[in-house]
């Protein structure tokens, strides 16, 4: 065996540092973003957004780069990049993650030509965010296990006792926390609770809408509380004349026919703040919205004249409570409340 | 198995040898540092959970600990862990026995068929049960399930101790006086007794971190419930209470393994005469025995296959969008490959401390790096994000940040098997080596590591079927836009498009076939040497 030499340990040391180094560099060179690219956490349902990030790119040139993820993950990941956040806009389904953003200081100001497009309602009161679309709670329920008769004029009525057993709920899904701040904020804090805790022993859990859809449709429960969109997706993908389950609409102004706000905002720390403030705009031009409703996306456009998806109900005729962004706020009282509940 | 066949008496020998000959050399320091900081990287994630449990205050912790849905979480968790792995360990004794003593027809194929069902992750496995009915979507069902994923873990060790097991004590013990069952139970079990334990041990580990299966069965263990919360909060304290219970039910789990383990050796002098064991004879009983294996195997592997052709033929929301499978399954093979090199590099250092220079020390940095095992993959990577965004920010988001929580969450499959792959070569050859000049970095180049190359392979490959599925570290830490076959699978099958869903499921199997089958060959030699020694 040749007599070794004595610095071999110092140079293999060296080539693995390189090596590292090397894998650092190639990784950090794959992520970095140009000036003409825009990073994108989305919320939103994955068709949608690529469809809307693909006609950004053609229109503009830039290029999209997609984060997905949940509301508040998402929102609270922000907060926890901080300044370093890759992030330039932020696409949700509801409003809370923006509020959560727009309190902490973390959106810049919106365009005001872009706030002007939606109506003030479905806006930022402090002008942080923009509407783009809007989807409103149901009932889904099976003919089949319960009829019509049978349905409740309000969501306060699901948590009595003879729906044991009957509900399908997903109260991890971001979609379910603007309920229980609806309810505390219409009704009050010992309402929301007593609520809370009967529809937490009445209802399955599932982990999203999708999965209560299918169990309703399925016949395993008989009926369940989602967003409209998740029944009309359902009806397109397997004919509406294959549907067995049907939609129960809470009117007067219930906490229960709460309407939810897809909103979008720009990130203050963004890199390409000029990018951003495109693609906000771009959300809520009529070319943006059509995208929107023509990419198999089942929500009503907020831009007047812009023609919601095929079959259904006129925005117009929905009866929502008065319950705006500013009194949904951050959603975190909600969450206490659902913890407190069980259900989380 | 030749490996197996030498483990019981060979390793314990050459173990003792080694530390007779090493007393008195002190630990190389170069080689203690990395070992350390290869712990510390490790135990980054609980350090984490830590920081995050002091910065809110008792009260808080208090409020998140005991509230009723933790409750509920415990039960579910500790209930099924319980249900599941002695489902696992009484199917795999009985599948082990039954290919390996007895003379069941076609034995040699059932040993590999009813090997199969690990190629098949335990997700993919539950999504094809839940395409065809949610009625097992309850305890039940997730507890058959799980069972049927993960049965195999528990087979390979014992099925590799049956076979090279040596039949004079069975035929001393019959002579004796004891009837076959009890000579099964009191002679044959307990040489079996650190195989079944390993592979038990192993089922319960990956229980407790399994996602995907349980979050598709809306089955609600601490695992999905800490996703949730992350789907709400992202960082929030209260995922961090859950992660920490599901720390301490791992801590319950290898102290409880440990304990049942006891101080029985099973080691002989030598190996004796190698002679096939004698086999059982079925009779009439090999008509149910060949029926109960044709439905394990069926239920296990063929009807999770069928299903995916299945939906792949059936079309639907089927689509076959080439350019997306390919670009996640070079994605999911580069990341893969990648996790195998880095983990199996991390854990070199750590186990040539433990098998050559044994200490106090160097047993705490081992044990040290099973204890993220149990943890989910989203803890470990909301850690790695808060540390790199704060200390690191060139390192956020980019693929190196993704290797490394990789290798925090396989570090130990990777302990193991280089582990019994170095007590496996003994030590004289590197001190010939160093006393003809050589110096320690040296030796161990020339002479240890081409020794114990199939065991750093078996590693790699433990390591690159971990990473292949693993989902939630992934869904996090993936350079933005990046896709894997994994993450895909779940975009589509989580909001129930089995069709889209069912070829990235496809190539998942297909990716992980190979390295399977050269593990199936080693593996029991690998867990059965767990931690012995």
């Amino acid at each position: 065996m040749r007599p070794l030499p004595r610095h071999l340990p110092v140079r293999l040391a060296a080539s693995a540092a390189l090596v590292l180094l090397a894998a650092v560099l190639a990784g950090c060179g794959s992520s970095a973003g140009a000036g003409n690219t825009l990073t994108l956490y989305s919320a939103q349902h994955q068709q949608m957004t690529n469809a809307l990030a693909k006609a950004f790119e053609r229109k503009t040139g830039a290029t999209v780069r997609i984060r997905f993820g949940e509301d508040e993950g998402l929102a609270n990941q922000i907060v926890q990049e901080g300044s370093a956040s890759p992030a330039d806009v932020l696409l949700s389904e509801n409003t809370p993650p923006l509020e959560l953003l727009a309190v902490k200081g973390l959106l810049a100001q919106v365009n005001g030509s872009t706030l002007a497009q939606v109506p003030a309602r479905y806006d930022s009161p402090s002008g942080r965010w923009v509407g783009v679309a809007a989807r409103e709670t149901v009932l889904i329920y099976n003919p089949e296990l319960i009829s019509a008769s049978q349905l409740p004029p309000s969501i306060l009525d699901l948590a009595k006792p003879q729906w044991k057993g009957k509900l399908a709920i997903a109260p991890s899904e971001p979609d379910f926390v603007p309920i229980v701040s609806a309810i505390d904020k219409l009704d009050g804090r010992a309402v929301a609770e007593r609520w809370l805790e009967g529809f937490a022993s009445n209802a399955k859990r599932y982990d999203d809408n999708e999965g209560i859809v299918a169990a309703v449709e399925g016949g395993q429960v008989a009926a369940g509380v989602i967003n409209h969109y998740y029944w009309y997706e359902q009806a397109a993908e397997v004919g509406a004349a294959n549907v067995h389950s049907k939609l129960h609409y809470f009117a007067h102004k219930d906490p229960g026919a709460l309407v939810n706000v897809s909103g979008a905002g720009a990130v203050k720390s963004s890199g390409s703040p000029m990018l951003a403030q495109r693609f906000l705009a771009f959300l809520v031009s009529r070319e943006g919205q059509s995208t929107m409703t023509h990419s198999g996306d089942w929500e009503y456009p907020l831009v007047a004249g812009v023609a919601p998806p095929p079959g259904l109900r006129p925005f117009a005729s929905l009866q929502p409570p008065d319950v705006g962004p500013a009194d949904l706020g951050d959603g975190s009282q909600a969450l206490t409340l659902m913890q407190q509940a069980g259900l989380l | 198995m030749e490996a197996a066949g030498i483990s019981p008496s060979g390793r314990s020998w050459r173990g003792a040898r080694a530390r007779v000959r090493l007393r008195g050399k002190p630990t190389p320091l170069l080689l203690l540092g990395i070992a350390t900081a290869v712990a510390l990287l490790v135990l980054l994630p609980l350090g984490f959970l830590l920081d995050q449990a002091l910065s809110i205050g008792w009260a808080q912790i208090e409020r998140l600990l005991f509230r009723p849905f933790v409750g509920t979480l415990l039960v579910n968790t500790v209930l099924l862990v319980a249900v599941a792995t002695t489902a696992c360990v009484v199917l795999g004794v009985a599948v082990a026995w039954c290919v390996e003593r007895t003379d069941l027809p076609g034995r040699r194929t059932w040993a590999v068929l009813a090997a199969l069902p690990i190629t098949v992750p335990a997700f993919v496995t539950s999504y094809s049960w839940v395409s065809i009915t949610p009625s097992v979507q309850h305890f039940g069902g997730a507890a058959m399930i799980v069972t049927l994923a993960y049965y195999p873990l528990v087979y390979l060790p014992v099925a590799a101790v049956l076979r090279g097991l040596d039949p004079a004590l069975e035929e001393s013990a019959r002579s004796l006086g004891m009837g076959p069952w009890r000579t099964f139970l009191r002679v044959t079990l307990p040489q079996t007794r650190l195989a079944l334990l390993g592979g038990g041990l192993l089922v319960a580990v990956h229980l407790l971190s399994e996602f995907g299966a349980f979050a598709m069965l809306r089955f609600q263990t601490f695992t999905t419930a800490i996703y949730d919360e992350y789907r709400l909060s992202f960082d929030g304290p209260a995922a961090s209470m859950l992660a920490t219970v599901l720390v301490l039910l791992c801590l319950v789990l290898l102290l409880g393994e440990l304990g049942l383990r006891g101080k029985a050796r099973y080691a002989r002098v030598d190996t004796g005469s190698p002679r096939p064991p004698g086999r059982a004879k079925l009779g009439r009983a090999k008509w149910p025995a060949l029926a109960a294996l044709g439905a394990l195997v069926g239920l296990a592997l063929g009807l999770p296959l069928v299903t995916l052709v299945y939906w792949v033929l059936r079309g639907g929301s089927t689509s076959f969008p080439v350019v997306s499978l390919l670009s996640a399954a070079g994605t999911s093979l580069e990341l893969a490959l990648g996790a195998a090199l880095l983990t199996t590099l991390l854990a070199l250092p750590v186990s040539i401390l433990t098998i050559r220079y044994p200490s106090r020390i160097a047993g705490v940095l081992e044990r040290a790096a099973y204890l993220p095992y149990a943890l989910p993959g989203i803890v470990v990577a909301l850690s790695l994000i808060v540390v790199s965004v704060h200390q690191l920010p060139a390192l956020y988001g980019t693929t190196p940040l993704l290797l490394l929580a990789y290798a925090i969450l396989a570090l130990p499959l990777a302990l193991v098997a280089t582990r019994a792959a170095l007590a496996q070569a003994p030590p004289v050859h590197e001190e010939i080596a160093r006393s003809l000049g050589c110096g320690p970095l040296q030796a161990l180049v020339r002479v240890t590591l081409p020794r114990i190359m199939p065991g750093l392979g078996a590693a790699a490959a433990l390591v690159f079927l971990a990473t292949i599925t693993e989902l939630t570290a992934t869904l996090l830490l993936a350079p933005i836009g990046a896709q894997t076959l994994a993450t895909q699978f779940w975009a589509d099958a989580s909001t129930r498009s089995f069709g889209a869903a069912a070829p990235y499921a496809g190539l998942m199997v297909a990716i992980s076939a190979p390295p399977t089958y050269l593990l199936t060959r080693r593996l029991g030699a690998v867990t059965g040497a767990r931690r012995r020694g």
